[in-house]
């Protein structure tokens, strides 16, 4: 048997979280506070995920840049591929939280949406 | 390589130069300041106490002595004349034990030696009913009510702006490599072409023996004498209203404590002779020891209030008095050389003396349209209400403001750069404009500031520099 | 000079919860005030996501959570002027504001809401030795120039402070290609949350080296090194511990102040622990009618407790202005911090006349393990809550009940602070 020590992610209060596991297999969760402690401990010992963001640049908008994120979590050794992804973009003002900046990045099938509106200049 | 010719060129655009070059240019000559660094007030002139100081430490009869009671005694003139800051706060010399007392006697006498007016020694006591944050310690002081606070860079940038104004040329990041006699006079070669001059004037700070030395056998030699300062926020800068200054005697030399003209507390600084020219690097060690010295003359000093902490470098030729006027050896070569302490305050009396020799041996005439007087920057902050709403709705760009620690409006950034001699830097504009002085210490302003200057000069974000070449802010655009 | 019933000083998350909450307790002549040119405060270069959980009850970034606030405030038309500095507010509440449009102005406000944040700490208050180069950079400022202006700021990192915005910035320029090579933090435990270690350091292999500080910059220019060395208990460098990075920037997260100026010049008492103005449980300063709420009342640590302040300060500030005059004092107790609680938020409680319950906030002064979160009703205890783990990072809080009150009809002072047992 396998014992993990973690931190959740899952929200600010960072919870230590043991995870008890045998081979692939998660057998108990303990230490977390609530259901989010849960998800992320099963989640990290066998194939850890997290949201990326960044910004990129806006053409004709009222500002030069807009921030993004993953849609969803993507796998933990997708993050500097999506980022290749993400630095080559220029979208075209306006923009709109929750436009598609990218469909399907990095082959994840996770789009980049937008966080942040922007007006055109 | 560029080849001119001047009547005058003057080595260095440091306080000296450009008091140099202010006061000849009242003559019809051509003259010519070389700069090493993009902008005036780069060296010495940008690092150190900001003193006008009254006239009483150095040696009577010495040079010291003469131009500092002399530039003492102008800067009130000046300074109207110029428009920069300058308050005469007085000083207090503090003394604190018996056997230091003839000491104190002694630095009276040679205070009246030398022509500085109304001093008085004081008891302790006295002392402390001017500055009541004065230690217990304090027996005795002497008190001299002519000495005064400057804005280094506003001094500097005045007499620069005012000579610029009056024809004469500036030329910034060139380096002097050789200076050659010539039949006619000198060569001065720089990295930026040979400039033939008649006359030459030395004012180039740490590096004034250098230069010197290249035309004069009687050797100069001048060590670089570093002093760390640091500088308090603005809610301390009443801890005391006069600069107080620590007698030399038992204690060593002691350090300053003293109100600035834009209202912060300053401390200061200390004295190790270093080899290198270069090295404005303030250390752990004289950082506390200022710490430690300012708390012997005053009481609880708020150092949690430090903004900054600087170091400056002052020319000590090792002759220890100043080397002013014609090089013995070297006809036309005019020096300006050792000018520490108090170089700030002799200033503009070195300059009327080197100006009148040079003009002198030149027979050159006074200009008939010399115009003496500079308008400073606006500054709205200082304005009444009414003033200053007008103002705006002349010219909204002094509505925005950019800094807002110091007050500052992208107007008065704008004037920065755009002016006679304007800044090519973030340092230049704060230099001028006080941008970046306050106690977030340029935080907040910075890419408001860096986005201003691009505009305003046509240069790419990533060309935008702190203070000279290679001091870039940015790496680039991101992703591209 | 224009009148307003309640004028906010700073239109970023606590400004903006404030004045969403005093309409909806009903003012309708609300006005708030921004330097920036935008609404939305230092959230929008907050890019990364882990806020509004509490709020929200999904997880947003800094612009989406900032867009919630500032869609309440278009949808209730609230007005609001950008680019807008106040430099100056006075005892009778008059608001002297400057903007490019309308120049010079003052403005007449019943009830002022101090809203205007925190600024970092900068090199100069740490006093660290050396050169003075291009490269160093507090950490929101290169936070700003990368994410709301599009400029990489160096390649090679070193952070000082762990402080949450320094861990941010050192996933962020990694991310963006830069080699981010220690981050060090002065003292013996990190000043950001626990979370932000996980996946802004370990994630990417970064070294956190606590108990660490820079003690000397090279670089004339541009920065092009520091040394780090290991601190003592004392918080002194330890000579021979020296260690060299080459580097070109030098990022500092090493704390944030209350940014009060303009409440220094109303004359409000300020509390020296937060550096923040001195509140009842209305959220209002020792000047009536002015309060106070967000980061400019104390640094914290999440943005949904700051709604949740603005929210109380907004609703409270439209009771003042209803009411025509100021609360009469009741019955007043103290609030104190002892023995590892460094402070209170409010500092005051007016039991008669308090809501049914106030939340009191307050930061511990070390690390501690296994300690109580002790209160005390003049001297009696009164609750007790264990905790794991309490970090001078991480905000704590207390409730209490105006029924708790009931038995203490002579209550002086509420005690906060934490024990052993």
């Amino acid at each position: 048997m396998e014992v993990r020590e973690l931190i959740c992610i899952g929200c600010p209060l960072g919870c230590p979280v043991t995870v008890k596991m045998d081979g692939g297999q998660v057998l108990e969760v303990t230490g977390n506070t609530c259901k989010r402690g849960d998800d992320y401990a099963r989640k990290e010992v066998l194939s850890p995920t997290r949201i990326v963001t960044s910004s990129v640049h806006v053409s004709g908008g009222t500002i030069g840049m807009v921030s993004v994120k993953t849609k969803e979590d993507i796998p933990k050794g997708k993050i500097f591929e999506i980022m290749d992804e993400i630095r080559r973009v220029t979208v075209p003002a306006p923009v709109a939280i929750g436009d598609v900046v990218i469909a399907d990045c990095a082959g994840t099938g996770v789009p980049i949406i937008a966080t942040k509106d922007v007006a055109k200049a | 390589m560029k080849e001119m010719n001047f009547d005058a060129v003057i080595i260095g655009g440091g306080v000296t130069g450009c008091a140099i070059a202010r006061e000849l240019s009242r003559y019809e000559l051509h003259t010519c300041v070389v700069e090493r660094e993009e902008d005036v007030c780069s060296g010495t002139s940008k690092a150190n106490s900001a003193i006008v100081h009254a006239g009483h430490d150095a040696a009577p009869g010495s040079a010291k002595a003469r131009f500092n009671v002399e530039g003492n005694r102008m800067m009130g003139q000046l300074a109207q004349d110029l428009d920069f800051e300058f308050k005469r706060n007085g000083s207090l010399i503090l003394c604190f034990a018996e056997e230091d007392m003839p000491a104190l006697q002694a630095l009276y006498e040679k205070g009246i030696k030398n022509g500085v007016p109304d001093l008085k020694i004081i008891t302790g006591d006295e002392a402390r009913t001017m500055e009541p944050n004065l230690t217990d310690t304090v027996i005795a002081a002497l008190y001299a009510p002519t000495g005064g606070i400057v804005c280094p860079f506003g001094l500097t940038i005045a007499l620069a702006e005012n000579a610029c104004d009056n024809g004469v040329e500036f030329m910034f990041n060139t380096r002097v490599e050789q200076v050659k006699k010539t039949d006619g006079g000198y060569d001065v070669v720089t990295d930026g072409g040979v400039f033939h001059s008649t006359y030459v004037i030395n004012a180039a700070g740490v590096y004034a023996d250098e230069i010197h030395n290249m035309v004069s056998e009687k050797k100069l030699h001048i060590i670089p004498r570093k002093g760390d300062y640091c500088l308090l926020d603005k809610e301390a800068g009443h801890h005391v209203e006069r600069t107080i200054f620590q007698l030399p005697g038992k204690l060593g030399k002691g350090v300053l404590v003293t109100p600035t003209v834009h209202g912060n507390l300053l401390t200061g600084p200390t004295a190790t002779d270093i080899e290198d020219k270069e090295a404005t690097r303030t250390t752990a060690k004289e950082l506390a020891f200022v710490m430690e010295k300012a708390n012997v003359s005053v009481k609880n000093v708020p150092f949690r209030q430090v903004i900054t902490s600087f170091s400056g470098l002052r020319a000590h030729e090792t002759g220890d008095d100043f080397v002013v006027g014609e090089a013995e050896d070297a006809e036309n070569f005019f020096d300006a050389a050792g000018i520490e302490s108090p170089g700030l305050t002799s200033a503009p009396a070195i300059g009327v003396y080197i100006a009148e020799l040079v003009a002198g041996k030149a027979g050159a005439a006074k200009k008939e349209n010399w115009n003496g007087r500079r308008k400073g920057f606006i500054r709205p902050e200082h304005m009444s209400k009414e003033e200053r709403a007008a103002l705006i709705k002349e010219r909204p760009e002094y509505g925005a403001i950019v800094c807002r620690c110091e007050g500052v409006s992208e107007g008065e950034i704008m004037d920065a750069i755009n002016r006679t001699l304007g800044a090519v830097s973030l340092d230049g504009i704060k230099r001028r404009v006080r941008q970046g002085m306050g106690r977030c210490q340029a935080g907040f302003c910075t890419p408001r500031t860096m986005e201003i200057l691009a505009r305003e000069r046509g240069m790419k974000m990533e060309d935008i520099c702190k203070n000279g070449t290679g001091s870039n802010m940015i790496t680039g655009k991101k992703d591209k | 000079m224009t009148a307003h019933d309640i004028v906010i000083i700073g239109g970023g998350p606590a400004g903006l919860a404030a004045a969403a909450a005093a309409r909806k307790a009903g003012i309708q002549d609300i006005l708030i005030l921004e330097r920036d040119s935008c609404l939305g405060g230092i959230l929008n270069q907050c890019i990364h996501n882990g806020f509004g959980l509490h709020t929200f009850k999904e997880e947003l970034t800094g612009p989406e959570y900032a867009a919630r606030y500032i869609r309440m405030v278009e949808e209730e038309q609230i007005p609001y002027k950008l680019n807008t500095m106040v430099i100056d507010i006075n005892k009778d509440k008059e608001v002297t504001v400057i903007n490019r449009e309308d120049g010079l102005n003052t403005i007449k406000a019943r009830a002022v809401i101090l809203a205007m944040g925190c600024r970092e700490r900068a090199r100069g208050a740490l006093n660290i030795p050396g050169y003075r180069p291009a490269g160093i950079y507090s950490a929101g400022t290169a936070q700003r120039l990368m994410n709301i202006e599009g400029y990489s700021v160096g390649k090679e990192v070193v952070i000082l402070g762990s402080g949450d915005i320094g861990l941010i910035m050192a996933r962020r320029m990694t991310l963006e290609g830069a080699k981010v090579k220690v981050v060090a933090e002065l003292m013996p435990y990190s000043g950001g949350l626990k979370r932000n270690i996980v996946q802004c350091l370990d994630d990417y292999g970064i070294p956190l080296k606590l108990s660490h500080t820079v003690v000397d910059i090279q670089g004339k220019e541009r920065v092009t090194g520091i040394t780090l060395a290991e601190v003592g208990p004392d918080r002194r460098p330890i000579p021979g511990t020296e260690e060299h990075y080459a580097c070109d920037t030098l990022l500092l997260s090493v704390g944030l102040l209350p940014e009060n100026e303009l409440s220094k010049g109303i004359g409000v008492s300020m509390s020296p622990i937060t550096s923040g103005p001195e509140v009842n449980d209305q959220l209002e300063t020792s000047a009536e009618g002015v309060f106070a709420c967000g980061n400019v009342l104390h640094v914290h640590d999440l943005v949904d407790y700051v709604s949740e302040e603005a929210t109380l300060a907004g609703t409270n500030a439209a009771a003042y202005v209803k009411a025509g005059r100021e609360r009469e004092a009741g019955h007043v107790a103290e609030l104190k911090a002892e023995n590892g609680v460094r402070y209170t938020v409010p500092q005051s409680i007016d039991i008669r006349n308090m809501q049914d319950k106030i939340t009191v906030r307050f930061r511990v002064a070390d690390v501690y393990k296994d300690r109580y979160i002790s209160v005390y009703y003049d001297g009696v205890r009164v609750s007790k809550r264990k905790k794991k783990v309490l970090a001078p990072g991480e905000m704590e809080q207390v409730v209490l009940k105006k029924d708790s009150f009931a038995d203490y009809p002579d209550l002086k002072n509420i005690v906060i602070c934490t024990e052993v047992e």
